[in-house]
């Protein structure tokens, strides 16, 4: 338990400091699509979702389990939905509206 | 070995989610990010999928199919309505935690297998999952316009909200002591969601760019925390490049409005002052649209400083018009983003970019500042306490110390507004008064529009 504790403490401090270096390098240009972007990345609740919907142990745990499922597939959904009909919207410099 | 599987399709996930962030560098790599981002998530579903643990599949289509349901028309919004769309999501991440850590809790309480270290995770995951759920919604609320956008406040409002949170801590501390004292478990869930709501409910519209950045991080934070909980290394890595992008984003919108956290969260901006500025009749000039036009066709170089009223008037297409006409003519036109243009981190930029403004002509504050004196033009539409002189020299003035685009260097200005009131914040602004400034009164939309009226009829002789 301690050493598995340990292991996420550690896992959690090198993907923040590594966040911090690649976010800061993104363009001010494109913050709101990193946004929508984190946010659908984020959404990776959707595995602890997954499981207990799957478990089924209770009604009401897989009742839950469905609601966090959803409610995290929305987010996968939209996120990067938006995320890429944002980005196509940036035009490469020189090029005409088509 | 089926649990080894599962784990390397976590790690390629966690692997391509980061590549998938660092291809937001540069605008041209940034769909490949997405690409990325889409490949690290099927990794990520399709080996939880394979856990041996789940018995049937019936309820993870159901939510999946759901989920799909919903998702595809939240990514349809209008542009302007992509702050709402974020905050909204926000919410729905912030709940998936708080359910999970509750299902979590219950099933563990159940088969006596609660120990203090996955009970403390759980009230970190409840805390911080519902608190984002009914914060964001708040969020969402406000600048849906649902609910007011002024910031509600009472007397101490501040002594309120900071008990709250510490009864929740007090009582979270209680259940990592005594995890079977069920009996508090919904009074957790209750504090926090009601946390949740009071903190957000006294921050104004102005400041829901920092608010959105902040909720953000919160959001990550919730999934870190889950990640504690169900011991899933790939969780605790997204959360925390989620946690990480909203910290750096909240410290930016803070920074671009000079003010704190602690300012942000309890300062309840732009309500108290009882306009002190000095109410001396002082006069305007101003000039119709057609000779506004006339002014930008002799000039050189010409600045555009948008602010969230042109999107508001629909103005963006009208706006690119301008740009064109100008640029045809050998005039060197460019766009001044404040980076609190709008009503998120960047929002500005993609509302031009939606009207087709290449973004090489997106120009940041810090880099056109020192340009400003040069410029023959500034052409201000719908913005206002971004481009107020006050900042620099007035310190009364409660926007004193923020960061602006000094549109006052240039040669002239020409001032695009519908009327004389104040701004959002509600302070006068100097910019309006002074000797090279020219006010051109009218709505946005309807005025640019005239602008380029004047160049297309010109062009057409």
């Amino acid at each position: 338990m301690h050493t598995d504790f340990l292991t996420m403490v550690f896992v959690l401090m090198l993907a923040t400091f590594v966040g911090l270096e690649i976010i800061h390098n993104v363009s001010r240009l494109l913050h709101t699509p990193l946004m929508s972007l984190t946010n659908a990345i984020s959404a990776i609740a959707i595995v602890g979702s997954i499981i207990i919907a799957g478990e089924q142990h209770s009604t009401a745990s897989t009742v839950l389990g469905t609601i966090a499922l959803a409610a995290s597939m929305t987010n996968i959904v939209s996120g990067f939905l938006i995320t890429d009909r944002m980005l196509k919207m940036f035009k490469k410099p020189g090029t005409k509206q088509s | 070995m089926i649990e080894i599987i599962i784990q390397i399709s976590y790690l390629v996930a966690t692997a391509l989610f980061i590549l998938s962030l660092k291809f937001m560098n540069k605008p041209h790599t940034a769909r490949m990010g997405v690409f990325f981002g889409v490949g690290g998530m099927t990794a990520a579903v399709v080996g939880t999928l394979l856990n041996p643990h789940i018995v049937g599949y019936e309820w993870i289509v159901v939510g999946l199919v759901i989920g799909t349901i919903i998702g595809v028309p939240l990514s349809w919004v209008p542009l302007t309505a992509v702050p709402q769309r974020t905050a909204l999501s926000h919410a729905f991440g912030g709940l998936a935690a708080g359910l999970v850590g509750v299902a979590k809790y219950y099933l563990w309480l159940e088969e006596g297998a609660l120990t203090q270290f996955r009970t403390g995770a759980i009230v970190l995951e409840i805390l911080l999952g519902f608190l984002t759920f009914t914060g964001s919604l708040m969020a969402a609320g406000k600048l849906q316009e649902i609910i007011p956008t002024r910031p509600i406040t009472y007397k101490g409002q501040n002594l309120i909200n900071l008990a709250l949170l510490s009864i929740a801590i007090i009582i979270g501390v209680y259940l990592v002591i005594h995890p079977e004292a069920s009996f508090l478990f919904p009074a957790l869930i209750v504090l926090s969601l009601l946390f949740g709501v009071l903190l957000i409910i006294p921050i104004g519209g102005a400041d829901m760019p920092t608010v959105i950045a902040l909720l953000n991080s919160y959001a990550g934070l919730a999934a870190v925390a889950m990640g504690f909980v169900l011991e899933n290394k790939l969780l605790i890595a997204a959360g925390a490049l989620d946690g990480s992008s909203g910290l750096i984003l909240s410290i930016i919108m803070c920074r671009a409005m000079n003010r704190s956290f602690a300012n942000v969260l309890f300062g309840a901006f732009g309500q108290l002052q009882t306009s002190a500025g000095t109410a001396e009749q002082r006069t305007v000039k101003s000039a119709t649209a057609e000779d506004a036009a006339q002014i930008m066709e002799n000039a050189n170089s010409v600045v555009i400083i948008p602010g969230y009223g042109m999107a508001v008037a629909q103005a963006q297409h009208r706006v690119r018009d301008l740009y064109e006409h100008l640029t045809k003519r050998g005039v060197d036109v460019k766009f001044a983003i404040h980076p609190v243009a709008g009503r998120m981190p960047g929002h500005m930029n993609v509302l031009l970019a939606e009207a087709e403004i290449p973004y090489d002509r997106l120009i940041e504050m810090d880099d056109i500042n020192p340009e400003m004196s040069e410029v023959d033009v500034a052409l201000v539409i719908g913005a206002n306490d971004v481009v107020n002189p006050a900042a620099r020299h007035d310190k009364g003035s409660p926007i004193y110390g923020m960061p602006i685009i000094d549109a006052d260097k240039a040669k002239t200005v020409l001032a695009n507004k519908r009327s004389m009131n104040a701004g959002f914040a509600g302070i006068e602004n100097e910019l309006y008064y002074a000797q090279n400034t020219l006010m051109v009164f009218g709505d946005a939309k309807s005025t640019i529009g005239e602008m380029v009226k004047y160049f297309a009829g010109e062009s057409g002789m």
